[in-house]
């Protein structure tokens, strides 16, 4: 019962996906391109992301603490 | 300050289309005898309070209505908006793409294109037309030309057909799709029947006069049918003398012509029919467009026009000509004909009135808009119609004073030209129109245009409910609604007539490319079944949506996600 009602919902979801983007019109073969297309592209973006996003979190993290925590020592040695 | 803001940017808008592009007239004395402005400046602090949905277009000058005025225009909700643009941009991609092939002859090409002899001379199918008929048409071309093959009543026969080749090539299987209910055409008041009177009163007049009369009215063709006919027009329509053709088209094209020329000018409504703007350049007047149904759109023009005169010469128009229709077929608006009437006596213009798709199905006699709001119809220059939708039949006709109807009989090509109207056809319109105005002794004329007028006020209220979002008057019979995305069009059709239903779709060169819209056409002789049953179609998938909180101008995107989902569904 559940699992049918997934898979209407996700036929429906496919469905929407056709009708907004146009596809549906398409030819098979013109359909298996853009689908092709876009996979690859949604691919490549979150395999980059998960990739260079992390190390570029760490890098901003390292950046702003650096910023306020060696403000704070040199002001330390200014001190002394 | 006598222009409101409102005002001030339409003429703007308007500005270019003056002559030489010379601007108004600055001085407050054109502007303060500014007719509709000044009223609209009064109405402006106590606007009544419309639903906030509704466009500009709710009445402005209500003293002139003497019934509330309502139509909605609902804007197109951004989102819809962008995923519609991206939509014909990724099927334009493809477009180039198959273009692309066929150049390089990696697929077939199958529709015209330049022979070899021609490539050095200037590209005949290059254009945006042509690429969208080629690429974008052609897909969802099954929803079109589809053959009938009965009487194209409340329910008709079609043929099935198949396409092997993606809609370039259609084969007939042999079967017939049965008793589909037709949403789709004209047939106001449920007169295309092939049973009953008219259809009696038609076979007995082929019995006696033949079906074609092979000559025009000039010479042998002039039968008592059709003087019979022109009177009882005339009747119908409460004016002087009305003349009759077999093509309502044409009645159009070739009757503006004959009636302006060189030096006048024919003020056209943007979205006129092809028929009247055809007749308008042939006619080698001056056009001007204004504004849908837009009054101070029409005014400045009009002012414009008197104060400036001609180009160059600045000498006075000969005749200034208004041409409006009485409900644009894809809006489902009406025309803001007492508004109208009051510029067109105001500024001395002339107005021509067409009344194809209002005549019959309009007012509580039916005798279209004019009925429908009241007026007198001698303060219409120019009344005219077809007989093509609410009378079942073909041609049409045009009503007004005898010396005007005089003149056109002698100098308009479709009088003079055409061959006359055929004697079964002339004999279903007097049957139908003696109907109508109750001369039969039934009531079965008033019924129907009751039935009419409950299934109209039924349909769209309850489409309104379901969330769709639908465009024009609340009175018109004929129902937009807006389907927005290309792809839709397309699924529209199909599925809907998968579901047994006949509907008309209607994309981009007959509306602005954005605005793909299915177009219902409520008719007299659907019973309150047949609407639910059409209506059913899209209630199930909303009940999953209509939980959800969302504002009214979500209802597009709501129902499109919705809507449609029934049909992948069912």
């Amino acid at each position: 019962m559940d699992v049918k009602h997934m898979r209407d919902y996700l036929g429906w979801l496919y469905y929407q996906y056709l009708l907004i983007t146009g596809i549906y019109v398409l030819e098979p073969w013109e359909k298996s391109i853009f689908n092709t297309v876009l996979f690859t592209m949604v691919a490549m973006v979150v395999y980059t992301s998960y990739v260079f996003v992390p190390i570029h979190v760490r890098l901003a993290l390292e950046f702003f603490s650096g910023l306020c925590g060696g403000q704070h020592e040199s002001a330390m040695a200014l001190m002394s | 300050m006598t222009e409101s803001s409102s005002s001030k940017l339409l003429n703007g808008d308007t500005c270019h289309r003056t002559a030489n592009g010379k601007k108004a007239a600055r001085n407050g004395f054109v502007k303060n005898h500014c007719l509709l402005q000044q009223q609209q400046q009064l109405q402006k602090y106590r606007r009544p309070k419309e639903k906030s949905i509704q466009s500009h277009h709710v009445s402005r000058n209500a003293a002139l209505y003497n019934k509330p005025f309502v139509e909605s225009f609902e804007e197109t909700p951004l989102l819809v908006a962008v995923l519609t643009y991206m939509g014909y941009g990724i099927l334009t991609i493809f477009g180039y793409l198959r273009d692309f092939l066929r150049d390089w002859k990696i697929e077939k090409c199958h529709v015209a294109r330049e022979r070899d002899e021609q490539k050095d001379f200037v590209p005949l199918y290059q254009d945006f037309e042509n690429f969208y008929t080629r690429n974008l048409y052609m897909r969802i071309r099954d929803n079109w030309n589809r053959p009938i093959c009965s009487v194209p009543g409340a329910r008709m026969d079609l043929v099935e057909r198949v396409t092997p080749d993606y809609n370039w090539t259609f084969e007939h299987t042999g079967r017939v799709m049965e008793d589909v209910i037709n949403m789709g055409s004209y047939n106001y008041l449920g007169f295309a029947e092939n049973t009953g009177t008219c259809a009696e009163e038609s076979a007995e007049a082929t019995l006696k006069y033949g079906a074609g009369v092979n000559s025009t009215r000039h010479e042998m063709g002039n039968l008592d049918k059709h003087e019979e006919l022109e009177n009882l027009v005339a009747r119908f329509l409460g004016v002087e003398a009305s003349m009759a053709f077999g093509m309502g088209f044409a009645t159009n094209s070739m009757n503006i012509p004959a009636l302006t020329g060189k030096g006048c000018l024919i003020l056209s409504d943007e979205l006129n029919h092809a028929s009247l703007v055809l007749g308008a350049r042939l006619s080698g007047s001056t056009i001007r467009v204004f504004k849908h149904n837009n009054m101070q759109s029409l005014e400045k023009l009009l002012r414009d026009a008197i104060v400036h005169g001609q180009p160059r010469t600045h000498r006075p128009w000969k005749k200034i000509l208004i041409v409006v229709e009485g409900i644009y077929s894809m809006e489902g608006s009406i025309v803001r004909l007492p508004e109208v009437i009051a510029l067109k006596k105001k500024y001395k213009a002339y107005l021509y009135l067409d009344e194809a798709h209002s005549i019959g199905a309009l007012g509580p006699r039916g005798r279209g808009v004019v009925d429908y709001f009241g007026l007198d119809p001698r303060d219409v220059d120019i009344m005219m119609g077809t007989f093509t939708k609410s009378f079942g039949a073909a041609g049409g006709y045009i009503g007004g004073k005898k010396e005007l109807i005089e003149y056109l009989r002698s100098h308009s090509h479709s009088a003079v030209y055409a061959a006359s109207m055929s004697p079964p056809v002339a004999q279903q319109i007097i049957a139908s129109m003696k109907c109508i105005m109750g001369e039969d002794d039934t009531s079965l004329g008033r019924d129907r245009l009751r039935q009419l007028s409950e299934n109209t006020t039924y349909f769209r209220r309850r489409l309104q409910e379901l969330g769709f979002i639908i465009y024009g008057n609340e009175d018109s019979p004929v129902v937009p609604l807006m389907l927005y995305m290309p792809a839709k069009i397309g699924a529209f059709g199909r599925e809907m007539l998968k579901r047994n239903i006949g509907t008309v779709v209607v994309g981009f060169p007959a509306t602005p490319i954005i605005e793909s819209r299915a177009r219902f056409c409520v008719s007299a002789a659907h019973t309150r079944e047949m609407l639910d049953t059409a209506l059913a179609r899209h209630r199930h998938p909303l009940r999953l949506q209509k939980s959800r909180p969302l504002i009214v101008r979500c209802c597009a995107v709501r129902w499109h996600q919705s809507g449609c989902a029934a049909f992948s569904a069912g």
